[in-house]
């Protein structure tokens, strides 16, 4: 965590020339199977960062992938090990994005909201080591009650990035606690990337919660469609297809390695 | 290499490459497989990705040596794919089907007796016809190429007739494209459509030079579209601005500048297809 050097004034300062510093901090948190993890799965960093940044509101500081945890019980899923593995060798190439392991090590497979949460407390306990160090450096330079105010410090904003299928999902009766959508954009919010074929801001007026929290819900546009998806590489590696440039070589390489996905489970 | 009885298929792929893309080299991924899937499976297979010269004159086209580099780069981690600098190291603009001429002299090929007709049935004739191991060579393409044989003096007719009759076409098409209905409307593509092959995309994938190279003018991610030492070099370099979008702005395009004065010459017109 090097990246906090985004210091938020208070509002009220923001003029023109300061305008730079007044970027809210954003932490962007995709959770998943990622079984495997695909092009597909990167680009939607890619966009949403591209898209927040543009609003001229928010610095994107980290990316983070959690993948899903084994006792999720979905069909084919590989093991959390290898997932997050793969994870692993797909971010080599990038400077924002990581993964974390605490959902898929938890004894069984837990709510996105929680994860959610987990993240935001490890955000907050970050920040304030950093804050001790650094008050502890500069002195008397920075009022004790900057630390605590949070519009004054700038406290980072977590938000849940999503494919559009996600935000369907929403619809589907008991997959989701009304509680837990409800706290995911009123408290979180969501970065939602959309498709073609889903309508989003359909799904949005259909749901009395989405649309009271629209305003937490940042739909964004992807300029390159793809219909890439974990599950069609599973096929095509199952039916021995190329599935070469569709995820990162090292991650088909530990594919071959570890004789993963070689026969579609019954 | 070429152990007995295997066929070597090159599929060469002409273009801009302007930067290449993960989509172009999708294209040769599809194309194997389905080339593997279709009678062809024990051969040897060769991609040539062959960019355009600077003297095609395209709006916003970089320097080729820079594009070569790129498609090298991007290259480096296939076992069969390989980058030619011949077409775009020539002074002038040369038509597809020279290059394709320049790979491999045509050898005959059966004008569709048969719908039934299998590619095994190709190869038999090929070896029989011809021993030497000479390579089977296709022009490899998506569907805009094919849609391209429409617009007016960008091709001549002899051209499209040498590559579909001597050579072969492989296209990359997307399920509810119209090229098949584009086949069958074209007499010279309908003859020799035995020797078209259409390869579904069933997974579609929008990445294209032209969105790459916006994304780049509007600072917005190019990574995970093209293989990452391109993007490298492509920001080391800063090889795509509004400035290099504008080469070419106002030329015509060598085809239809070259086609339409040897029109005007001959005082005879090109049919399109």
């Amino acid at each position: 965590m090097e990246r906090y050097e985004v210091k938020c004034a208070p509002q009220q300062d923001c003029d023109a020339s300061t305008k730079m510093k007044c970027k809210i901090p954003v932490v962007l948190l995709a959770c998943g199977s990622f079984n495997p993890i695909t092009n597909m799965h990167l680009r939607l960093f890619e966009v949403a960062r591209d898209h927040l940044h543009q609003t001229g509101m928010y610095q994107v500081i980290e990316g983070i992938i959690s993948p899903v945890n084994d006792n999720y019980g979905k069909k084919d899923l590989a093991a959390a090990k290898h997932r997050v593995a793969m994870v692993q060798l797909a971010l080599q190439t990038s400077n924002w994005i990581r993964v974390d392991q605490w959902e898929s090590e938890q004894k069984d497979w837990i709510e996105t909201v929680k994860v959610l949460r987990h993240h935001y407390d490890e955000l907050l306990k970050s920040l304030s080591k950093r804050k001790e160090a650094t008050s502890s450096m500069v002195g008397t330079e920075i009022p004790p009650e900057d630390i605590t105010t949070p519009t004054l410090t700038g406290v980072p904003e977590l938000k849940l990035l999503c494919g559009a299928d996600v935000l369907k999902t929403f619809q589907t009766p008991k997959l989701w606690k009304d509680e837990h959508i409800q706290e995911i954009v009123e408290k979180f919010g969501l970065v939602c990337v959309s498709r073609v074929n889903h309508d989003l801001q359909q799904y949005i007026s259909e749901s009395t919660i989405l649309s009271q929290n629209q305003h937490n819900i940042h739909i964004v546009k992807n300029p390159v469609q793809s219909d890439l998806s974990a599950t069609y590489i599973r096929q095509a590696l199952y039916q021995g297809q190329s599935v070469k440039y569709l995820l990162p070589d090292s991650v088909i390489s530990y594919i071959k390695n570890h004789h993963l996905y070689l026969e579609e489970s019954k | 290499r070429n152990s007995y009885g295997k066929i070597e298929v090159v599929l060469l792929a002409c273009g801009s490459f302007n930067p290449i893309t993960n989509m172009h080299l999708r294209l040769f991924e599809l194309a194997r497989d389905y080339m593997n899937d279709t009678g062809m499976k024990f051969s040897n297979y060769k991609g040539i990705i062959s960019p355009v010269g600077d003297a095609y004159k395209k709006k916003g086209l970089i320097s080729s040596c820079h594009r070569i580099t790129m498609a090298e780069f991007a290259t480096q981690t296939s076992t069969w794919l390989e980058v030619d600098a011949w077409e775009s190291l020539q002074n002038e603009w040369i038509e597809t089907a020279k290059v394709l001429r320049y790979w491999l002299r045509p050898r005959p090929v059966l004008v569709s007796p048969s719908l039934g007709r299998k590619l095994e049935d190709c190869q038999n004739f090929s070896k029989k016809k011809l021993p030497s191991k000479v390579p089977e060579l296709k022009l490899l393409c998506g569907a805009d190429l094919m849609e391209s044989f429409r617009v007016p003096n960008l091709w001549k007719l002899e051209d499209i007739t040498t590559i579909v009759a001597d050579y072969g076409l492989v296209c990359i098409t997307r399920a509810g494209n119209d090229v098949e209905k584009f086949i069958y409307e074209s007499d010279i593509l309908w003859k020799y459509r035995s020797n078209i092959h259409l390869v579904n995309e069933w997974i579609t994938n929008d990445i294209s030079s032209t969105k790459i190279r916006q994304a780049l003018r509007r600072g917005h991610s190019i990574q995970y579209l093209v293989p990452d030492p391109v993007r490298q070099y492509i920001e080391k370099y800063d090889l795509y601005s509004s400035e290099s979008e504008d080469k070419n702005a106002n030329v015509v395009l060598a085809p239809l500048q070259k086609i339409t004065e040897e029109a005007k010459n001959n005082h005879n017109t090109f049919h399109l297809v």
